[in-house]
């Protein structure tokens, strides 16, 4: 089990070198919660972003006086357009997560890190993160950080996790990371619920380089990662085609899913630098921006 | 104990076991490898998939093969398998031991005294008195019988001799009682062999020991046409066999040396086998022995005596004016007499004398110049011989007419005299039989052999005395008289038949013989040695080597005329009066012969064969069988890839790497090459002894780190340099530490060596015996180094003189101490026309780096540090050996300094300087 405060190490280790993020807001009407970052245009917000004359339309109470009184003309004080996003994250915590091979991290180590960093550069960047289903609503801060990070230390028993489609606010973004090794099904309904309540996001697929490989050969017993799941072969080495072309159809279909609810879909390898995925997912947030 | 072949088990019931390995190919066939259990997450993925095959299902044969393979070695092994199981000799009773103990069995002696102690351990065992005898050295009384313990102490002592057996059955005949007799044979036939066995079996049984080993030996050298010969016989008679033969002598410098080598080849089927050595007369006459190379038997060994010694003769005639008359020349009789003993020399006499002849011949020459006179005297005072021929122009000369010449015998009465001649009276005369005190003392006196003319002799006190051939009327005809060491002969007649029929009758031939002008006969008669005494003087073992033999008593000449080697007459080189004599243990007409045993005497082999427990072997190979079964199972079982990979990979290599050697870590080719040049490197010679490599090492890291820490020169780690196999032109440096018993280099290696001190590199000897030795004394290593130095290319040497520039190339240094402070360290000669200009501290020397640095300092010992850095060895006490210590490391450094530097710091240029220091 990870600790959470390490979990948080790593994290900030992790989101430290990245610009705070610019999470897309593209439906900003009908978002309801102002959060700290200007669009760098003039709207509802509390930082000064210019003066502008006045305008018939305007109030008389929008005058900034102490400007006006330097010039012939009334000059109006426009704040800069301010939004918050919300963002719901999901962290595969299964069993499967937990598997490793050679000196590489656990997935859900790395899966975790990921997501935990994302947070905090979102945090940093004004936005409202928190967890699916009801365990962690968005908020803002710091003490947010500490909370998620203890939820997503825990583990789950069963051995395939499957993401909730519940508390999920319309419009907001949503970052699914999972080795998307069990069935596809709750996957597939949670990216239709959420397309239909409008919620764009990201499917981070995290696998281990064996999963990716399959280097095995002789007479082996596959177990899940909890034992309840079982195969035995007698020639492992024969299975590889099989498998790998069972792995390629298994991402092709997430890669649809994506592509049908405007998600991002990307997979991950253990193996490979955590900054990486980090960045892609910087990409994948920003995209729409 | 149950056997096979060879091999006995000493368990073999447990054999049985091997019954059982069909049925474990069944039942180990039938059980397909473990399955592995893999938690994978993929697993899911997985669900629904068939396996294609399902061969894999069985174990695979090979590694059936295998594992049975590895059972059956456990089997095998615990049933105690042995390799030449002994098989007891039982018997009883007392037992004779007898050994051929001839020189052919010196080869394999120590094999022989191996089945001996063998033999012994059994008769011990079985409680038996045994007696050894060596044949021959036969003791002197009875059989010694004593219990086997007390021999095994004895062994020791006994020890091959170099002769055969002389009638050994003689002393068995007077023995009594009943003793069984195992008969160590040599394996050489010998007289009295077959007597001796049949005296044998008369006490009891007699088994025979014998190896069926080839013996070869080397016959006398001869002389022949000019080359020499040297034939060698061999028995049993096999297959085509080259050996070599090798020819010893000293040098002028009066060191043993081989000087020539020769192949010889036995084609097969041939007994015998000759081969020639040309060799020039000069070498040809040093050869004092020769030897079949490697061969360790007094029958490989031929030692030479005057037979293969030529002389050199000088001829030279008076002028001749008469041409084409080749019968009517001075000297044609005397090169026909000569020519196949000697080797001749024309040409004029200070030529000749240069080459210093044994002999100088003047027929009929009366004027000598006063140079040539002085030259010929001193030549004869030097152990030469002048033997001068009478003639018209000696006769018709004034010489030795008023007083005696010093180059003739006698004085002359002018003119000679005539006798049988159409002018004068009387006969021809003949010549008186020799007297005892002549040279020709003996020799038959043809009637034929007449004389016409002669010069005569002046009645002198001396005359008589010097008279050595005399006519029948007493007129001299040889007179003779020494001179410093050597003689001067006068044959009163011609040397062609002008005067004399002398020189046509074959006396003329055997009196030049006697006058040791030619060589004579290669064995001299028995009637020739008759009551003459020699001294032995160098003496051959059995094994072929020579010992010195002068504290031995005298060897009668008849005995030496039998030339039977024998505890009488031991082989080896004998003087006489005027020559030499060898004796050698295979004469000219020696066969040798396999011992043949009758078909009722058992023979066994020589080989102790030892019994050789195969049981450790078989348990380790089922062992290592199983190691690789381990691997090839995780092979099978899909362990050799995937998680584990990385563990069974190193497993694999570890057994791979298993059974090689360390030595193949060694440097070899471009990376010696490559680690030798990318930076300086200073080399040691490998001297085969590990504590000295080390040591060596050691010291060179030592002294590479001071270099590092003090100067800009920064060494890599020391290497080791294999004269015979490495390239030495890498180092500027080698450190050469001498061990008294350390190989030769070879030639091949000598070559490299000159070249390298030739093209400027540096070699520092150490024989690190300064604390007991001088430099050039007796020590071991000195020895060894002079033996090593002889064929090297090195200069002229002197003691570092205190102005050389090795004192100043780096620090200033007047001591040059190592471990111990010996100031004997010698360097290359300064030039002799070096010299100081007033006012400069040192000599104007600025050409040459010494290539050499000879002392006994043991550097290596005080500039050694550890892999820690710490120094290895203590040097002097205290505080003064830290000093010493430091000065060693100066003096290291600059070597060094003054091998990369040259003469640098020789130059005037640093004399201000180096003035500025040393305080003037």
């Amino acid at each position: 089990m990870t600790q959470p405060l390490a979990l948080r190490s790593q994290a900030e280790t992790l989101a430290a070198p990245l610009p705070a993020l610019l999470a897309e807001a593209e439906h900003l009407a009908s978002a309801v919660l102002l959060g700290d970052h200007g669009r760098r245009r003039a709207g509802v917000g509390d930082t000064f972003w210019q003066y502008r004359p006045a305008q018939p339309h305007d109030e008389a109470r929008t005058i900034d006086w102490r400007r006006s009184a330097r010039s012939d003309s009334n000059f109006v004080q426009d704040k800069e357009w301010q939004i918050a996003q919300s963002i719901i994250l999901w962290v595969d915590q299964a069993a499967s997560m937990s598997f490793a091979s050679d000196n590489h991290p656990t997935k859900a180590e790395r899966a975790r890190t990921l997501a935990l960093a994302m947070a905090i550069l979102l945090i940093r960047g004004g936005e409202r993160v928190g967890l699916t289903g009801l365990r962690l609503p968005p908020r803002r801060g710091e003490a947010q950080l500490m909370q998620m990070a203890q939820l997503l230390s825990e583990n789950d028993e069963i051995d395939y996790g499957a993401p909730e489609a519940q508390g999920m606010l319309p419009h907001s973004r949503a970052l699914f990371v999972s080795d998307f090794l069990g069935d596809l099904q709750p996957v597939e309904d949670a990216l239709l619920r959420a397309a239909d309540r409008d919620v764009r996001g990201t499917l981070l697929q995290v696998l281990d380089p064996q999963e990716e490989a399959f280097p095995f050969d002789g007479r082996t017993i596959f177990q899940s990662m909890t034992g309840a799941i079982e195969h035995e072969t007698l020639k492992a080495g024969d299975l590889k085609q099989r498998y790998l072309d069972r792995l390629a159809q298994r991402k092709d279909r997430l890669a649809h899913l994506a592509r049908t609810t405007g998600w991002q879909f990307s997979t991950h390898h253990t193996g490979e630098s955590a900054t990486n995925a980090l960045l892609w997912l910087y990409g994948a947030m920003e995209r729409h921006a | 104990m149950w056997s096979i072949g060879p091999i006995g088990f000493a368990a073999p019931w447990l054999l049985l076991g091997l019954i059982a390995l069909p049925i474990l190919w069944i039942l180990l066939r039938a059980v397909p490898p473990a399955p592995i259990r893999r938690r994978f997450p993929g697993v899911a993925l997985l669900l629904g998939l068939t396996d294609d095959e399902t061969q894999s299902d069985r174990t695979p044969w090979w590694l059936l093969l295998l594992r049975l393979l590895a059972v059956a070695a456990v089997i095998i092994g615990f049933a105690g398998p042995v390799l030449n199981p002994q098989q007891a000799r039982d018997g009883e009773g007392d037992l004779v031991i007898v050994l051929d103990g001839s020189w052919a069995g010196a080869r394999t002696w120590a094999a022989k005294i191996n089945r001996v102690e063998t033999l012994l351990t059994e008769a011990a065992v079985a409680n038996r008195r045994v007696a050894i005898v060596n044949l021959t050295d036969l003791p002197n009384e009875d059989l010694p019988f004593a219990a086997p313990t007390d021999w095994q102490n004895r062994l020791p002592n006994l020890a091959p001799k170099p002769w055969q057996p002389a009638n050994p059955q003689a002393y068995f005949s007077g023995q009594s009682g009943s003793f069984e007799t195992y008969w160590i044979s040599d394996g050489l036939d010998y007289d009295g062999r077959d007597d001796l066995l049949t005296t044998l079996e008369t006490f009891g049984p007699v088994t025979a020991f014998q190896s069926p080993r080839q013996t070869i030996g080397l016959r006398p050298a001869r002389f022949e046409d000019g080359q020499v010969l040297v034939s060698a016989t061999r028995t049993p008679v096999g297959n085509l066999t080259e050996t070599t033969i090798t020819a010893l002598g000293l040098d002028p410098a009066g060191v043993e040396r081989q000087l020539a080598n020769v192949p010889l080849t036995f084609e097969p089927g041939e007994a015998d086998a000759e081969t020639a050595m040309v060799l020039p007369p000069e070498l040809r006459n040093r050869i004092t022995r020769f030897e079949i190379s490697g061969a360790r038997s007094a029958g490989a060994v031929s030692l030479t005596d005057d037979a293969l010694k030529r002389r050199e003769v000088a001829l030279i005639a008076g002028r001749d004016d008469r041409e084409g008359l080749e019968l009517l020349s001075q000297l044609y009789y005397l090169r026909e007499a000569l020519e196949p003993t000697a080797d001749i020399i024309d040409g004029a006499l200070e030529d000749i004398l240069l080459a210093n002849p044994d002999v100088i011949i003047l027929a009929d020459v009366a004027i000598l110049t006063d140079i040539e006179a002085q030259d010929v005297e001193e030549c004869v005072n030097n152990g030469g011989m002048l033997l001068r021929f009478a003639g018209p122009r000696l006769a018709g000369s004034d010489l030795g007419r008023a007083e005696e010449d010093p180059l003739l015998p006698v004085r002359l009465r002018s003119g000679g005299r005539s006798v049988g001649g159409a002018m004068s009276w009387g006969e021809p005369k003949a010549l008186a039989p020799f007297s005892e005190t002549s040279p020709f003392f003996g020799l038959p006196v043809p009637d034929d052999v007449t004389v016409s003319s002669q010069v005569m002799a002046q009645p002198d006190p001396t005359l008589a005395e010097r008279v050595i051939a005399q006519l029948a009327d007493g007129t001299p005809l040889v007179t003779r008289k020494a001179m410093g060491e050597g003689q001067v002969v006068l044959v009163h007649v011609t040397a062609n038949a002008e005067w004399s029929t002398l020189p046509l009758s074959g006396l003329f031939v055997q009196m030049l013989e006697r006058l040791a002008v030619s060589t004579r006969p290669a064995t001299p008669d028995l009637a020739e040695l008759e009551g003459t005494t020699w001294l032995p003087n160098r003496i051959l073992d059995a094994y072929g080597r020579l010992e010195d033999g002068t504290d031995l008593p005298g060897v009668d000449g008849a005995v030496l005329a039998e030339g039977v080697p024998g505890p009488a007459l031991l082989p080896g080189r004998y003087s006489g009066e005027d020559r030499q004599l060898a004796i050698n243990v295979i004469g000219n007409d020696t066969m040798l012969n396999v011992a043949q045993w009758p078909a009722r005497i058992t023979v066994e082999g020589m080989a102790v064969t030892r019994e050789t427990a195969l049981k450790g072997w078989l348990l380790s190979a089922a062992l290592l069988l199983m190691l690789i079964d381990v691997i090839a199972s995780l092979a099978v079982g899909g362990r050799l890839r995937g998680p584990r990979a990385d563990v069974a990979a190193t497993m694999a290599l570890a057994l791979i790497l298993l059974g090689q050697n360390a030595q193949a870590q060694e440097l070899t080719g471009d990376d010696f090459a490559l680690r030798a040049t990318t930076e300086v490197v200073l080399g040691h010679v490998l001297t085969g002894d590990q504590q000295t490599d080390d040591i060596a090492a050691a010291g060179l890291t030592g002294i590479s780190q001071t270099l590092f820490r003090r100067t800009s020169i920064e060494p890599a780690a020391p290497l080791g340099v294999n004269l015979e196999t490495d390239e030495l032109a890498f180092f500027p440096f080698l450190y050469w530490p001498i061990t008294a018993d350390q190989p030769l280099p070879s030639r091949v290696a000598y070559g490299k060596l000159n070249r390298y001190l030739r093209s400027g590199g540096m070699i520092m000897f150490d024989t690190r015996d300064a604390d007991t030795a001088r430099f050039g004394s007796g020590s071991p290593e000195g020895r060894m180094l002079q033996s090593i130095a002889r064929s090297l290319d090195i200069p002229p040497l002197e003691p570092i003189p205190s102005d050389h520039v090795l004192t100043r190339t780096f620090y200033l240094l007047q001591d040059f101490p190592g471990r111990y402070a010996s100031r004997d360290v010698w360097v290359e000669a300064a030039p002799a026309d070096a010299e100081q200009i007033e006012g400069m501290p040192f000599r104007n020397l600025n050409d040459g780096v010494t290539p050499v640095i000879i002392g006994g300092n043991d550097w290596a010992r005080a500039w050694a540090v550890n892999q820690s850095g710490q120094r290895m060895f203590p040097v002097g006490r205290g505080m003064a050996g830290e000093r010493q210590r430091e000065i060693a490391l100066r003096f290291g450094v600059n070597v060094i300094m003054h091998v990369l530097t040259g003469n640098y710091k020789s130059d005037q240029v640093h004399v201000p300087d180096l003035l500025d220091r040393l305080g003037q």
